[in-house]
């Protein structure tokens, strides 16, 4: 065994799977600290989440938001940006939806409205997500203050655009008044029975083709361009970008405007999928989550479908434990969520030069 | 002779793969000025941060004063009389001259119960050695003479009676670094012993008392400095390789294909490198452009690439005027037939972690070879890349293989075969075989000696003299920014060329860079 | 006039009241980036003192030993924070990230596990919290015109921790700026290397400025619930942690402006507070949201470089390594 063989063992295979298990023996721990049986636990989260079609329903609804504010991390990650704007980019995008189904709503047909909003969504997350790349690229602000205060300015705005603009008159609720029937995207209950299939009721809707069209496209853009190419590389090695006659301030652009755009489309699963309403909160926790599911999945579309899956599973499973067993909430699932962004992304590397020494010494003798 | 200050022996490191140091000894005597010259990569950097704690020498032994000594951390060097000035000065930009010769020798919990007594201390020693700064201003005002001053006075306040100075006078104007050298002789006056690191041969000349010459991490040779010379030194600090000759068509060099005039160009940190440059290269020539690293030769390339803009002069390219006004940049320069093969293949002219064929499309990801509408054709790249790791014979040939498991020869193969793959009208190749093992060197110079017998234009910067003289045709040799001299292959040999590397006929010294006049 | 002056009174009687907290986190955020490790994660710690105070003052009906425990637990998520970033050398950012979702999701955990009151804490009697000290003569001088209500409002009434807040930030600008320790520690923060050649320990340093960041944000946490409130209730801490570091950076890093920063961003949002639904003369009704975004546009714009500029200690965010 070579050096290189080693190595790429290590980074690709074993240091993730050590880390995943570190978080989820961690996690175990609290069970055990909590006095809940952590092998029931587990068996009512993956019975909660996959046992019955409107568990596996709720399961891919969540995976949908993941997905979607995963890609969002991964794809400024590779420009080498930490976006932690994705909660304030999912709200924004829920801005554009709201005015293209409330405003629209009653001139368009279905077939043009919906196509409408989503790219609604998509615009105006990556407008919210502009102005702290242009910040970065041009200004020098560093990226990840600047999108936290983002977080909270979009958090502002929709609090104040709610309560002031679209809430209805005598509601107690900040809610806009219901989108138009044909700004209601196809649930998958709705989808299945056109085929003559019979799917339990879910918030799952077709949001998630969406979701899945996306992991490709994106994997598509980024391995499979010459933008993509150009992305990468100023992420892996700006010096050889500048080298390459590649101009980093416009690809620290392209990389955010993508990155809002994936973390607007939360909007599209959100509000056109399920509340068919602009609602408080409707994003709330997904875009920190995403910088798990990103951090999880490797930063690469398939990884993050897969982590996207574990923690819808997380998200409905807990759900689920939360009903089962009145002393757990489905924050257990946002601790697991914190472990593993700590395990698998600060403490990345708190298990390679021992195991390096390890594998190197093994791979001497053998 | 006095005895020795400091002593090493037998000193060894290993970085990794890369041997730093081999068996190193040394005797610096006490009261002296001692010399260490050698190229970049030499292995003077890693050898003095061993002799100041900085790193742990794998085996050997350092003496001070006869008595042997574990030196583990800068603290250990510090108490044991040790005080050294880093190439880059190790000051806190912020604080003032004050703070920062206090930091680590506070003398007390509160800061002014040493202040005071700091503040006299160095009004003597300022006394003593001239050795004036303003104490209370911020270091970043200062200029860089001046925060050198204050990196001395830190060693001598924490009573240093060895003093080791990386690289001093690579930042300074001459005038400067004649102030330093005054300093440094008084020094010398009240006994301190200094080590001086430099790979400029007229410092060697100018003040040490006996020189020791690395090469390649080892220790070749020691000289008392008055009985030898500097083409002595040049010769010994290059080593000399053996040379075969290879084909090479004696055919009348073509058109003109690129000229320079006037070239004048800043680093990023705005220090004048390249001053005044002319010289141009016609199809079916190479000229080499020697010189000591750090003489303006990588600012000159990187100005020709597009990658660092002109501050003043015009560059002649492909029926193309490129001027201060008019920049360019990569891009643009690779569309109009210049390929640049960098210095530092792992800070330029590699993404590490990218696959070998992906690598290897660097700078040309959007020539239309490489792309079916908004597809990279990843087939055509991995083809080609095949077909050119056949052709240099790169190893590994796995496409696949991330460009950072290839050997530094490979990875070399890996950039050149791209670059000459473009089929430009002019190749600018920087170091092309440093790091390099040398069936590696034969293979790439042999690539570089058909270019040119093709027609094609070359600059070939290099440290390597034996490397330049064995493949230019001209050679334009370059100091401080400025070119001191062309030779003919003909008339070349190391002696003319370490004369004009060292600058000994004098050239521009009345305008030299940075002065203020 | 009277009541222009006692609505100003009131309302700074309520900012300093908001500030305190934002004070402690803010000069956490001081230690620990000024020494070069970037602290996303004071809100996460907040949130931990604030569960430990009110669990431990209600358990053990001492509100002081809730205090040190919050302290303790702050700690540990601070060493947690310098664990992967110091010795491990960790992402930085995203430790601070891990480290806040952590903190969100544990302290509703446990505290559902232990008191099954949906994610907070028992509430608090008087004597388990921090009660207001009224000055000498407050109440006496109260009558006195305009200095009076200054006295016995303003200055007088606060509890211990609104005190200790404001007389920490001359501490920390003493301990900053005129000890050994804060030479070093500014020095880590600009240049470790140059601490490293200078005989000092960089992780040394780093270790006890993230350490001294965990007691302050302790404090802040404690505050939160146990002297502002009177009980943990999950997400309490509701962004303070993050509008400290806005603060923070609005104050360019600097003890004293850090109070100025904290005292206006208080102000902010007690005046949002009392505006809302006011119509003004002139102005008809004042958006309180875009009062309560005002902290973030202002350090936005300040990043943005248009008001000054923004100077981070240069190696904030980089692990320390040396060469190769």
């Amino acid at each position: 065994m070579k050096v290189a063989h080693v190595n790429q063992l290590l980074s690709i295979v074993l240091l993730p799977f050590l880390n995943l298990l570190t978080a989820f023996i961690v996690t175990t721990l609290l069970f055990l600290m909590v006095g809940i049986d952590p092998w029931e636990a587990a068996k009512i989260l993956v019975k909660g989440a996959f046992g019955y079609e409107e568990g596996i329903g709720y399961t891919l609804y969540y995976t949908t938001n993941f997905i979607f504010t995963g890609l969002a991390v991964a794809v400024a990650f590779h420009a080498g940006l930490f976006n932690i704007g994705g909660e304030g980019q999912a709200y924004i995008g829920g801005l554009g939806v709201g005015l293209v189904a409330l405003g629209l709503g009653a001139l368009l047909p279905a077939w043009l409205l919906l196509p409408l909003a989503m790219v609604a969504a998509a615009v105006f997350g990556a407008a919210w997500a502009a102005i702290p790349a242009y910040l970065q690229a041009y200004r020098g602000s560093h990226i990840v203050i600047t999108t936290i205060m983002f977080n909270f300015l979009a958090a502002s705005l929709m609090v104040y655009l709610l309560v002031n603009v679209f809430a209805e008159p005598g509601q107690m609720v900040p809610a806009s008044r219901a989108f138009a029937d044909s700004a209601s995207l196809w649930s998958w209950q709705e989808f299945m029975a056109y085929w003559g299939i019979e799917f339990a009721a879910s918030p799952l809707n077709l949001s998630i083709i969406l979701a899945l069209i996306c992991c490709v496209m994106v994997w598509l853009f980024l391995w499979k361009t010459r933008w993509g190419y150009e992305l990468r590389t100023v992420g892996a090695n700006p010096d050889a970008a500048i080298y390459a006659g590649i101009n980093p301030k416009r690809i620290i652009m392209l990389a955010m405007l993508l990155s809002g755009a994936l973390a607007g489309l939360v909007a599209v699963n959100e509000l056109l999928g399920v509340q068919h309403r602009l609602l408080l909160g409707f994003n709330t926790g997904y875009g920190f989550a995403g910088i798990a599911v990103a951090l999880m999945g490797r930063n690469h579309p398939l990884g993050v479908l897969l982590a996207a899956l574990l923690f819808g599973a997380l998200y409905q499973g807990g759900a689920e434990l939360a009903f089962e067993i009145p002393s757990v909430t489905r924050d257990m699932v946002v601790v697991i969520q914190g472990l593993i962004i700590l395990f698998s992304g600060a403490l990345e590397f708190m298990y390679r030069a021992p195991l390096q020494r390890w594998l190197l010494r093994f791979a001497r003798e053998a | 002779m006095a005895a020795c200050a400091l002593e090493l022996i037998q000193i060894s490191k290993r970085f990794g793969l890369v041997k730093a140091n081999q068996d190193i000894s040394l005797c610096v005597p006490a009261g002296s000025i001692h010399g260490i010259i050698g190229e970049n990569g030499a292995g003077k950097s890693s050898l003095v941060n061993i002799i100041y704690g900085f790193y742990q020498a794998d085996s050997g032994e350092i003496r001070i004063q006869g008595q042997p000594i574990k030196i583990q951390d800068s603290k250990q060097a510090i108490a044991a009389g040790i005080g050294m000035v880093h190439q880059h000065f190790m000051l806190v930009e912020e604080f003032t001259a004050l703070e920062n010769i206090m930091l680590g020798a506070e003398g007390g919990l509160l800061l002014h119960e040493g202040e005071q007594r700091v503040r006299q201390r160095l009004a003597e020693l300022s006394r003593l050695y001239g050795l004036e700064v303003p104490l209370d201003t911020p270091v970043n005002q200062l200029a860089v003479g001046v925060q050198q001053r204050i990196e001395i006075l830190k060693t001598l306040y924490r009573e240093a009676r060895i003093l080791i100075l990386d690289e001093p006078t690579g930042v300074l104007t001459p005038q400067e670094a004649d102030e330093l050298f005054k300093i440094l002789r008084a020094l010398k006056a009240d006994g301190v012993t200094i080590l001086l690191i430099t790979h400029k041969l007229r410092e060697i000349m100018a003040i040490t008392d006996q020189v020791s010459v690395m090469r390649q991490g080892k220790m070749v040779a020691h000289r008392v400095t008055a009985e030898t010379s500097m083409p002595e030194l040049a010769e010994l600090m290059v080593g000399r390789k053996l040379q075969q000759s290879f084909e090479r068509l004696a055919r009348p060099t073509g058109e003109l294909l690129l000229q320079v005039r006037d070239l004048t160009v800043y680093d990023r940190q705005g220090w004048l490198r390249v001053n005044k440059v002319n010289f141009h290269v016609a199809a079916g020539e190479v000229v080499g452009i020697a010189g000591v690293s750090g003489n303006g030769q990588t600012e000159l390339l990187q100005a020709l690439a597009g990658i660092l803009p002109l501050s003043s002069g015009e560059i002649l390219f492909a029926g193309q005027t490129i001027t201060a006004q008019q920049p360019s940049n990569p891009a643009r320069m690779r569309d109009l037939g210049m390929a640049h093969v960098p210095e530092d293949r792992h800070r330029m002219g590699l993404v590490l972690s990218f696959a070998a064929d992906q690598s290897s499309i660097l700078g040309y990801q959007r020539a239309d070879k490489y792309n079916q509408g908004w597809r990279l054709e990843e087939s055509v790249i991995r083809h080609e890349y095949a077909e050119r790791a056949e052709q240099f014979d790169i190893r590994p040939r796995d496409p696949l293989l991330g460009s950072s498991h290839f050997s530094g020869g490979n990875q070399q193969k890996i950039v050149l075969a791209r670059e000459i793959g473009a089929e430009p009208s002019v190749l600018l190749v920087g170091q092309p075989t440093r790091g390099v093992d040398i069936g590696a060197i034969e293979f790439i110079h042999q690539q570089l000696m058909t270019m040119r017998n093709e027609g094609k234009g070359i600059v070939l910067v290099s440290v390597e003299l034996d490397e330049i003289m064995r493949l230019a045709d001209r050679i334009i040799v370059m100091c401080d920014g400025m070119i001191t001299g062309e030779v003919s292959r003909e008339e070349a040999n190391e002696q003319i060329l370490g004369l004009l590397m060292a600058n000994a006929l004098g050239v521009g010294v009345n305008e030299q860079p940075g002065s203020s006049a | 006039m009277q009541d222009a002056w006692l609505w100003l009174i009131l309302s700074l009687d309520a900012t300093l009241r908001v500030a305190t907290p934002l004070i402690f986190a803010a000069l956490a955020g001081l230690f620990s980036e000024r020494s070069g490790v970037v602290d996303i994660g004071l809100e996460g710690k907040m949130l931990v003192g604030a569960f430990t105070a009110a669990t431990v003052a209600a358990v053990s009906d001492s509100v002081w030993l809730g205090l040190l425990m919050a302290l303790l637990a702050s700690v540990g998520f601070a060493l947690l924070h310098g664990f992967a970033c110091i010795t491990h050398r960790g992402n930085q950012v995203v430790s601070g990230v891990a480290i806040n979702i952590l903190a969100s999701g544990l302290t509703v955990v446990l505290g559902l596990a232990w008191f099954h009151q949906g994610g907070s804490t028992p509430p608090l009697t008087q004597h388990q919290r921090f009660t207001a000290i009224d000055l000498p003569f407050a109440q006496q001088l109260a009558d006195v015109p305009v200095l009076g209500l200054f006295y016995s409002e303003l200055l007088s009434g606060h509890n211990i921790l609104v005190y200790l807040a404001l007389a920490l930030v001359p501490l920390s600008w003493w301990l900053l700026y005129r000890t050994r320790f804060g030479l070093r520690l500014r020095a880590v923060g600009e240049n470790p290397k140059a601490v490293d050649t200078a005989g000092i320990s960089v992780a040394g340093l780093r270790y006890r400025a993230v350490i001294i960041a965990g007691v302050l944000c302790g404090f802040a946490g404690a505050y939160l619930s146990t002297a502002q409130n009177a009980q943990f209730i999950r997400d309490m801490t509701a962004g303070q942690g993050f509008m400290a570091l806005a603060a923070l950076i609005f104050a360019k890093w600097r003890p004293w402006p850090i109070l100025l920063a904290c005292l206006l961003f208080g102000f902010l949002d007690a005046v949002a507070v009392r505006l809302q639904g006011v119509s003004l003369p002139g102005i008809g009704l004042v958006p309180v949201q875009l009062i309560e975004a005002l902290p973030y546009i202002l350090t936005v714009i300040l990043l943005a470089g248009f008001i000054g500029k923004a100077n981070p200690p240069k190696a904030i965010g980089l692990p320390y390594v040396k060469d190769r």
